[in-house]
């Protein structure tokens, strides 16, 4: 029996991971359909769930919106996807405008936009649009002053506001993607625009001409023109697929082009069906419309709408998220397996990881094929990939060692970087286009994928270090032959870590020569990567020396860390150089927090071994049977 | 073994220059924050000792040995080692195939600052460049008829005198200003007196400007000059690259752009009048301008592109098509030059590195022009070499460990 519970325990964690992969059924509007229409954003196509989603992480840091945000998770709130919340701000604001989705932290901005606090329906951090709006023109006001202050001098308060604008002026552009802000009825209006099309050019043509024209047509038809560029001088996505040329279009710019002659097309006429039914809450006209778009775009644009249909499945399937669950689980198995030293649960672990690896894989590689692109392509998916080659690599220790030391290097370091990604993912979208000199497979595939493997080791060998002092320093369990182990383990990571880093390091550098000719400029970029070259170089070298051993070989490891996460984290918050990416406050509180708890851990490796647990029973141990 | 040798031979020299080497680019890193990427390049890496450092906005006072230091000892250390600890044995073969290949890189880099040179090539569509420019060494170019003479600006330091064999008068140096600003001299507006009584300073005012610190932007030379002979003196002139430079001069047409484009090819048109004295019947003109290099061919820019992501303004593609004529070779054909994709040629190489073009320059009335890095990098080769070298040696070091840790435990 015992041997089938590993695999049982496998078992039923997959089973919960496909009950994911369903989409719950929509009750009344098609949400889920409409979640799969592409749509062109931030230069690529993406399905509408994709420009959702980022959209909400932008304005509410969370994938969900809460419409409910003050009750309790006891008293069910209304939580809807988010989906839904765009479907409603692009086509029935005036519902939308009264869900709680700006999420708003800073106190000063919530008394500066004159807001409630926590109360009967108010948690006092969302807030809606309607709530806002009136004091837009005080906000106006302070968001002029900070955006004269530069980035890097503004206090919270003023980050807050910046902030604030962002997300503002993100949701206003939502708002005129499928209509204008402020249509009533927009079918309506449509129909009445391209009917008033003939009379209103004619008037136009008229009126510049100096002859007398209908002053009413001509008013009313210069109000279309304006409300439409008004849409358009927001730069809203691309939402209407391409009408013979290349390129999709933005709604206010396919209306403009209408008097010059482009018909307004079925796109255009969908679109428009679609916010009529939705405001006037009809689900079968909603879906009626739908489904039309659906076939028309399926004829024209087969490939967007394939491309958009396997962007929204991953969304959907939320490898990483899922592969961290399953890692805490197998990491608590495999330390409580050093305990009770039970062979079941360091099994059950091992299988349990196994399992999380091949989902962690299945999501990177679904991730290349839909970007087209090597594995490393921003700090997002470098946190993805150090956890993957950090997990693997646990697993190979694992399988050699067989003593839970791997098993918890696998699932602690892929549950640590998992983590990391989900909130480098607040930043938005993941898989933004490369910038003109990082559109290149080749670089990405060799230099990037080389440094990041090499990030990947040292902090398997950093993580095997703390691993030693921890177990060594508070419990009895680090037995002479597991800390034999240990040092060899770390030892022949050191190895490889050299290796990748250095051929990583020296690779970018003829990246560098390749597209501006210059192999080395000392950018705080290329440092971070030299400086883990040379620590790990000094710690082969004071190992061949015999100036360290075991021990120092350990504490040495341990500042591998701190050297990685400097070059990972550390120099983008210099903010200069080619290789800045811009940061967030929180990423370096957090960094600061790692590098200090490092050096606790090398105080705690250079005590005395007498005060450590493992070393005083081995001592007595030697008593007792000498 | 003599001391001296067993000093260079030691590991406890190569980790105590390790270490050192980890601390400096790390302050050299840092400092960058401060004292900006070109600043803190010659400061800690391009020097042999480094004394005191500006980090997190404080002056901290500390010595370290500067990049050279280190560099050099490092590869006396790296050589000197391999000699006498060399042994082609199995066991071995890796790591000494690994430090020869880190010899081979110090040595490459050492020669690159040596012999490399880094130059640019500015030109607007349309335009044939025979040269290329310096992108932080300027001269001061004296043009009588066909004989130019060059003074680099490096030798020119305020309070000079200069007497040139060729030159029937001698030059000495007032003022010079590393950066400089320059305004046009509104009629009726100034009550400061001009500069000099002479040419250019008549009409334009020119100012000291603080010394920029990031590699994109550059300091603007200017300078006052006076020429005299034994008869008497000629003048004090201002020199500056504001007026040397064609870019600059464009640059200055686009800030008076807003007053109207008629009047501001006027000022730029001023800007520009060339500034002549005459000795024994001669006539001299003379001007400050970024240092050049000429080609025994020349590149002519016929198509400068940008391209961005759909419905956004990331850039997704530079790229300038060139004509390339060698009178010598006799060839004449069109090559792209893109991002990643440099040409190499005559020696040299040359990269797209900045770039006016795209619709939004088209809309602005601007002329779509491209700036191309020229570098000429003799040992370009060696860190490809080196590289392969290090990889190789690592992996081989590596599988040799591997397959022997793996044969133990299948041995067990």
């Amino acid at each position: 029996m015992k041997k089938w519970i590993p695999i049982i325990l496998m078992f039923a964690m997959a089973l919960w991971f496909f009950s994911k992969l369903q989409t719950p059924p929509d009750k009344d509007f098609a949400f889920s359909q409409f979640a799969r229409l592409p749509v062109t954003a931030n230069g690529r196509i993406v399905p509408m769930d994709s420009l959702a989603r980022n959209s909400l992480l932008e304005i509410r840091e969370k994938q969900t919106l809460n419409t409910e945000p003050w009750k309790s998770w006891n008293e069910k709130p209304k939580i809807i996807s988010a989906t839904e919340w765009i479907a409603n701000v692009m086509m029935n604001p005036a519902v939308a405008d009264t869900w709680p989705v700006f999420r708003i932290d800073n106190p000063d901005l919530v008394s500066l936009l004159k807001l409630s606090e926590k109360g009967e329906h108010s948690d006092g951090k969302h807030f809606s649009w309607n709530q806002i709006q009136p004091s837009l023109e005080t906000f106006d006001k302070e968001n002029k002053r900070v955006q004269t202050v530069e980035a890097a001098n503004r206090t919270a308060f003023e980050n807050a506001v910046a902030k604030m604008q962002q997300r503002l002026a993100r949701y206003v552009q939502l708002k005129n993607t499928l209509q204008p802000a402020d249509a009533q009825d927009w079918p309506a209006q449509l129909a009445a625009f391209e009917k008033l099309i003939p009379f209103g050019v004619a008037a136009a043509q008229a009126q510049q001409a100096g002859k007398p024209f209908d002053q009413q047509t001509f008013t009313e038809f210069a109000a279309f023109i304006q409300s439409f560029q008004f849409m358009s001088n927001f730069d809203p996505p691309l939402i209407l697929p391409p009408d013979g040329s290349v390129n999709w279009r933005r709604m206010g710019e396919a209306l403009l082009d209408a008097p010059r002659g482009v018909p307004v097309d079925g796109a255009i006429r969908d679109y428009a069906k679609m916010v009529g039914a939705l405001a006037a809450d009809q689900p079968a006209d909603f879906n009626a419309a739908l489904k039309d778009y659906q076939l028309l775009l399926e004829k024209d644009q087969p490939k967007a709408v394939a491309k958009a249909r396997a962007e929204s499945f991953f969304n959907q399937m939320e490898p990483f998220y899922n592969a961290m669950v399953i890692y805490v689980l197998a990491g608590l198995l495999a330390v409580f397996s050093w305990f009770n030293l039970s062979e079941t649960l360091r099994r059950s672990s091992v299988w349990l990881i196994g399992l999380a690896f091949v989902i962690h894989t299945v999501g990177l590689v679904y991730r290349m094929v839909l970007e087209g692109r090597p594995p490393v392509t921003n700090l997002y998916s470098s946190a993805i990939f150090i956890g993957w080659g950090a997990c693997l690599l646990g697993l190979i220790l694992e399988k050699f060692y067989k003593n839970g030391i791997g098993a918890v290097v696998s699932s602690g370091i892929g549950f640590i970087t998992l983590i990391i990604a989900h909130h480098l993912a607040l930043e938005g979208d993941t898989m933004e286009m490369m910038r003109a000199v990082l559109d290149t497979n080749f670089w990405l595939a060799t230099h990037v994928v080389a440094v990041t493997v090499g990030y990947a080791s040292t902090f398997v060998a950093g993580f095997l270090a703390l691993i030693y002092i921890l177990r060594g320093f508070f419990t009895k369990t680090l037995d002479e032959a597991t800390g034999k182990g240990l040092a060899r383990m770390i030892y022949g990571i050191v190895c490889f870590a050299t290796l990748f880093s250095f051929v990583g390091t020296v690779l970018g550098g003829i990246w560098a020569d390749q597209s501006w000719g210059r192999f080395w400029g000392w950018d705080p970029k290329e440092n971070g990567a030299l400086i883990i070259v040379l620590w790990n170089a000094l710690i082969l070298h004071l190992r061949w020396g015999g100036i360290i051993r075991e021990r120092g070989l350990v504490v040495c490891a341990i500042g591998g860390n701190i050297v990685t996460a400097w070059s990972w984290f550390g120099v983008n918050m210099l903010g200069i150089g080619l290789h800045s990416y811009g940061f967030t406050e929180a990423a370096f509180k957090w960094l600061v927090l790692f590098v200090v708890s490092q050096l606790a851990f090398i105080g705690l490796g250079m005590l005395p071994l007498k005060w450590w647990k493992s070393f005083g029973a081995r001592k007595s141990n030697l008593a007792s049977s000498g | 073994m003599n001391k001296i040798v067993k000093f260079f031979v030691s590991l406890k020299l190569t980790v105590t220059l390790l270490a050192f080497a980890i601390v400096l680019v790390f302050v050299g890193t840092i400092a960058q924050a401060d004292e900006g990427l070109y600043v803190a390049q010659s400061h800690y890496f391009r020097q042999w000792l480094v004394v005191g450092a500006h980090l997190f906005g404080h002056k901290v006072p500390l010595i370290l040995p500067g990049g050279y230091l280190i560099g050099t000892l490092l590869l006396v250390n790296l050589v000197v080692a391999h000699i006498y600890r060399f042994q082609l044995t199995t066991k071995k073969i890796g790591i000494q195939l690994a430090h020869a290949g880190v010899i081979l890189l110090l040595v490459g880099q050492l020669a690159t600052d040596l012999l490399a040179r880094e130059l640019q090539m500015h030109f607007v569509e349309g335009e044939t460049r025979k040269y290329s420019e310096s992108a932080g060494q300027y001269e001061l170019i004296i043009i009588s008829g066909d004989e130019v003479t060059a003074i680099p600006e490096r030798i020119l330091a305020a309070g000079d005198q200069l007497k040139i064999d060729s030159l029937p008068f001698t030059i000495s140096v007032k003022s010079v200003w590393k950066n400089s600003d320059v305004n046009f001299r509104a009629p009726m507006l100034q009550n400061a007196p001009p500069l000099t009584t002479n040419g250019v300073a008549l009409n334009f005012d020119f100012k000291n400007a603080i010394e920029v610190k990031s590699m994109d932007e550059r300091n603007i030379p200017t300078m006052v000059v006076e020429f005299s002979t034994p008869a008497g003196s000629l003048g004090t002139w201002v020199v500056s690259d504001w007026i040397g430079d064609a870019a600059l001069v464009e640059a200055v047409r686009n800030t008076y752009a807003p007053m109207g484009l008629e009047m501001a090819q006027k000022i730029a048109a001023q800007l520009i009048v060339p500034q002549t004295i005459e000795v024994n019947g001669k006539k001299f003109t003379f001007t400050l301008r970024p240092a050049r290099v000429y080609h025994p061919y020349s590149l002519t820019l016929l198509k400068a592109t940008h391209t961005v992501y759909p419905g956004t303004d990331i850039p997704k593609d530079f790229r300038s098509r060139v004509l390339i004529d060698n009178p010598q070779t006799g060839e004449k054909r069109e090559v792209e030059i893109s991002m990643n994709h440099p040409l190499r040629y005559g020696g040299y190489t040359y990269y797209q590195y900045q770039m006016t073009a795209g619709e939004a320059v088209v809309k602005a009335g601007q002329a779509q022009s491209s700036v191309l890095q020229v570098v000429r990098n003799p040992s370009w080769l060696t860190p490809y070499i080196g590289c392969a070298m290090v990889g190789v040696g690592l992996i081989i070091q590596f599988l040799y460990h591997l397959i022997g840790f793996v044969s133990k435990r299948k041995a067990k």
